[in-house]
């Protein structure tokens, strides 16, 4: 009996070397020191490398002129602007295809999903050939595919499809009349965005409303009511300017006008059609997620179906449906990445024009991997914020 | 506000005996038997289906535009069989005579002409050994050897050298069969990887933990495109000087490593759904850690893992056509180059289809088999 007190609390006779905490240091040592190891031998061998073969390192590239035309950029470029500029610019675009890709991509998705599960034979078959069709294709092939269609399938400028007067529709791009700028335009900006503020503001007194009095608010026609009209309102209180720079044919190209080229037309077709049909089965999967009891007692208590969708299901199945969608908003981005195939300046495309002529592949496809980074970053915590938005409403 | 009604215990066992599993309920029809369920509804229902005939005449309208003139373009007044470019040009469908010009270049790249079967036969091995492992009754230890033969014979047939065959270098490798030595050597290389990583970022050494998931976190910021250029330019400059691995080698390590991170991540979902009790009976009987893994862990971890495996896989063998920007002579890169001839360019539609219509089948048929087993698994063991 006196024995077992001191057997309890007697350590166990191991060897050190079999003892845990000594072989999880031992383990760790052994990892970080391969990494740190791994690490320098790279570093060494590409320092010796570059050595040898006379390139420059650092980012001081970035200060010098670039000395290349990109076919379109939200900034003034020229080419004696600087590599970092360029960068800039690459960046900008990429940031543009990635931003209306995902607006589209994300009403595409909606629509398709809700139609698969539509009532309606037809449309549901109409949605499963697109998604079964789509996302069995890789999206590189149908960015060329895009990319061929409008290049080679539309007419040249001289014979360009003109079904509205002002837009011409060619192998060079779509162009369409541009509202020559004047201050209303600026007023008009400014009006679209207290709209929105308005249309939030709206929202967010009605849900208030209905939760206390059960009384409905045509949420979304006042909204639309509120970002369409107070634009309109403000532009006829301008004095209704309508001059406009319209595209026209001269020599071999259209002068004037907006352009969209066929490179971003054929980026942002591939990427919303791919990503949709994605969006589509995850929104799908979110509203069969929805038990169907919920379903039935929103209709038992006289909700019409659309308010079903809208005030029942589609708040519960935005839960299952936002983290798995975020995942596609980072496919979609870095997807974007695939515009350097068919010639887009983006980022990628950019900094590998800058890593041909200055040969600095090092610091070139480190730009392209942390501004990368940062953008996903940026939108996985946008997405966390907003899905932790979403399970507090929810009061679980 | 009370409850109206309290359920019976009976009634709330009943309730969770029902499938949980979204994916696996019937499709839902909210509708059904509504008429009878509520009359005041019927209105309603009948003036919302105005919308609904509306939309159904305009998906009939659509598919009588657009059915009639596919299957003259597509079949009927399609030219089948010519060497002739300027045929084509006149005829009012499509040109599939390109694919019966080119399909072999399509197929097979730059191999050598009298060469090809060896591809083809290395095709057939493969399909044949994928399409054996897609059946879990063969799920056994002599998979790993068929495995091995194939890829030995694979490589044997490709390079050659032996037996009579002439050497073909990997550089003249092209097509279909580089398409699918990228996906399967790289989900196969990167599978281990992958479950090292995947335990690694369960850790309990916070050392092993953060550089797993400082790689993971990584590889799945930044696009393929960006690792493939960093397999096709930085590589070399990795390397001690005199030392060079080719083109295709770079571009494989590329994909594996990328694939790697992402494949952990499925396999990290399959051990966090292994019940904590099976770790805790693991340690009770004393296992170390890689026994507990092996033996208790992993078999049962891989096993929840194998429909989101699978649909990497899916999106690895899409990825692959990736390897055009790098200049590799994908399936996808020689559509392409079949189209340089500027006599032939106007039929590019013909040459991506073809090409869409081997990768859809490929990713068609995995997706289906991912479903199939998501439902296999249902029935089986995760219920318990």
């Amino acid at each position: 009996m006196s024995d077992l007190p001191r057997t309890a609390t007697r350590e166990p006779t191991v060897v050190w070397w079999n003892d845990r905490r000594v072989r999880a240091i031992l383990y760790q040592v052994l990892v970080l020191g391969a990494v740190v190891l791994l690490a320098f031998y790279l570093v060494t061998n590409t320092l010796d490398n570059l050595e040898s073969r006379n390139i420059a390192t650092g980012f001081g590239f970035l200060q010098r002129e670039a000395g290349f035309a990109v076919s379109e950029s939200l900034i003034e470029y020229t080419p004696a602007d600087s590599y970092l500029q360029v960068l800039v610019v690459g960046l900008l675009n990429t940031l543009k295809v990635s931003f209306v890709g995902i607006i589209l991509a994300s009403i595409l998705g909606t629509i398709v999903g809700v139609a698969r599960l539509s009532r309606n034979w037809l449309v549901a078959r109409f949605a499963s050939v697109y998604v079964e069709g789509l996302r069995n294709i890789p999206v590189l092939l149908q960015l060329f595919f895009w990319y061929s269609l409008i290049t080679e399938a539309l007419p040249g400028p001289r014979q360009a499809l003109h079904p509205l007067p002002g837009v011409f529709i060619s192998a060079r791009g779509l162009k369409i009349p541009e509202p020559v700028w004047q201050t209303t335009h600026l007023w008009m900006g400014a009006a679209v965005l207290v709209g929105i503020v308005g249309a939030w503001a709206v929202g967010r007194w009605a849900a208030r409303r209905r939760e206390r009095t059960g009384q409905l608010f045509p949420t979304v026609k006042a909204g639309a009511a509120l970002i369409l009209g107070l634009p309109i309102l403000v532009w006829l209180l301008g004095g209704a300017p309508t001059a406009m720079d319209v595209p026209e044919l001269r020599g071999f190209n259209f002068q004037g006008g907006l352009t969209v080229t066929p490179e971003f037309t054929a980026l942002l077709v591939g990427l919303v059609l791919y990503t949709g049909a994605f969006i589509a089965e995850i929104v799908r999967g979110g509203i069969l997620a929805v038990a169907h009891g919920q379903t039935e007692a929103a209709l038992a208590l006289g909700l019409s179906r659309g308010q079903v969708l809208r005030l029942v299901v589609l708040p519960q199945a935005l839960r299952v449906i936002i983290p798995p969608l975020t995942s596609q908003y980072l496919n979609l981005t870095k997807n974007s990445s695939l515009a350097v195939a068919i010639g887009f300046p983006d980022l990628v495309s950019t900094a590998n024009t800058a890593i041909n002529q200055t040969g600095q592949a090092v610091e070139g496809i480190a730009v392209i991997m942390a501004v990368y980074l940062t953008v996903s970053l940026s939108i996985s915590t946008f997405m966390n914020w907003y899905n932790q938005r979403l399970a507090l409403k929810g009061g679980r | 506000m009370t409850r109206r009604f309290e359920e019976t215990p009976e009634e709330i066992f009943a309730r969770e005996e029902e499938p949980v599993e979204p994916h696996l309920a019937p499709p839902a029809h909210p509708a059904v038997g509504l008429h009878t369920l509520i009359g005041g509804w019927a209105r309603q229902n009948l003036f919302s289906s105005i919308p609904n005939t509306l939309l159904t005449l305009l998906c009939a309208w659509i598919l009588w535009e657009a059915v009639p003139p596919l299957l003259q373009w597509a079949w009927f007044g399609a030219v089948w069989r010519t060497s002739d470019p300027t045929v084509c040009r006149e005829a009012e469908g499509a040109c599939w005579a390109l694919i019966t010009e080119k399909h072999r270049f399509i197929l097979f790249g730059l191999y050598p002409w009298g060469e090809q079967w060896r591809p083809l036969v290395a095709i057939m091995l493969f399909i044949i050994a994928l399409v054996t492992t897609c059946y879990p009754g063969f799920w056994r230890p002599w998979l790993l050897g068929l495995w091995t033969a194939v890829f030995a014979l694979c490589a044997l047939l490709m390079w050659g050298g032996v037996l009579g065959m002439t050497f073909v270098p990997n550089d003249q490798w092209g097509g279909l069969p580089l398409t699918l030595i990228l996906s399967v050597v790289g989900m196969v290389c990167s599978f281990p990887l992958a479950i090292l990583l995947a335990l690694g970022r369960r850790s309990e050494l916070p050392a092993i933990r953060s550089v797993c998931v400082a790689f993971i976190e990584f590889v799945r910021g930044v696009p393929l495109v960006s690792v493939l250029f960093m397999a096709s330019v930085m590589f070399p400059l990795f390397l001690p000087e005199g030392v060079t691995i080719d083109k295709l080698l770079r571009a494989q390590v590329g994909i594996i490593l990328f694939t790697a991170a992402y494949l952990a991540e499925a396999v990290r979902g399959g051990l966090q759904a292994v019940p904590r009790g099976q770790y805790e009976a693991a340690d009770a009987l004393g296992l170390g850690y890689w026994r507990k893994m092996g033996l208790i862990i992993l078999p049962q971890a891989l096993k929840i893992s194998i429909p989101p495996l699978v649909n990497q896989f899916i999106s690895m063998f899409k990825d692959t056509s990736l390897v055009i920007i790098i200049g590799l002579f994908d399936l996808l890169t020689t559509a392409k180059t079949a189209l340089a001839d500027p006599q032939w360019r106007p039929f590019f539609v013909e040459s991506y289809v073809f090409v869409a219509m081997i990768y859809w089948g490929f990713c068609f048929f995995m997706s289906r088999y991912s479903q199939f087993i998501e439902r296999r698994m249902e029935t089986g063991h995760r219920r318990t």
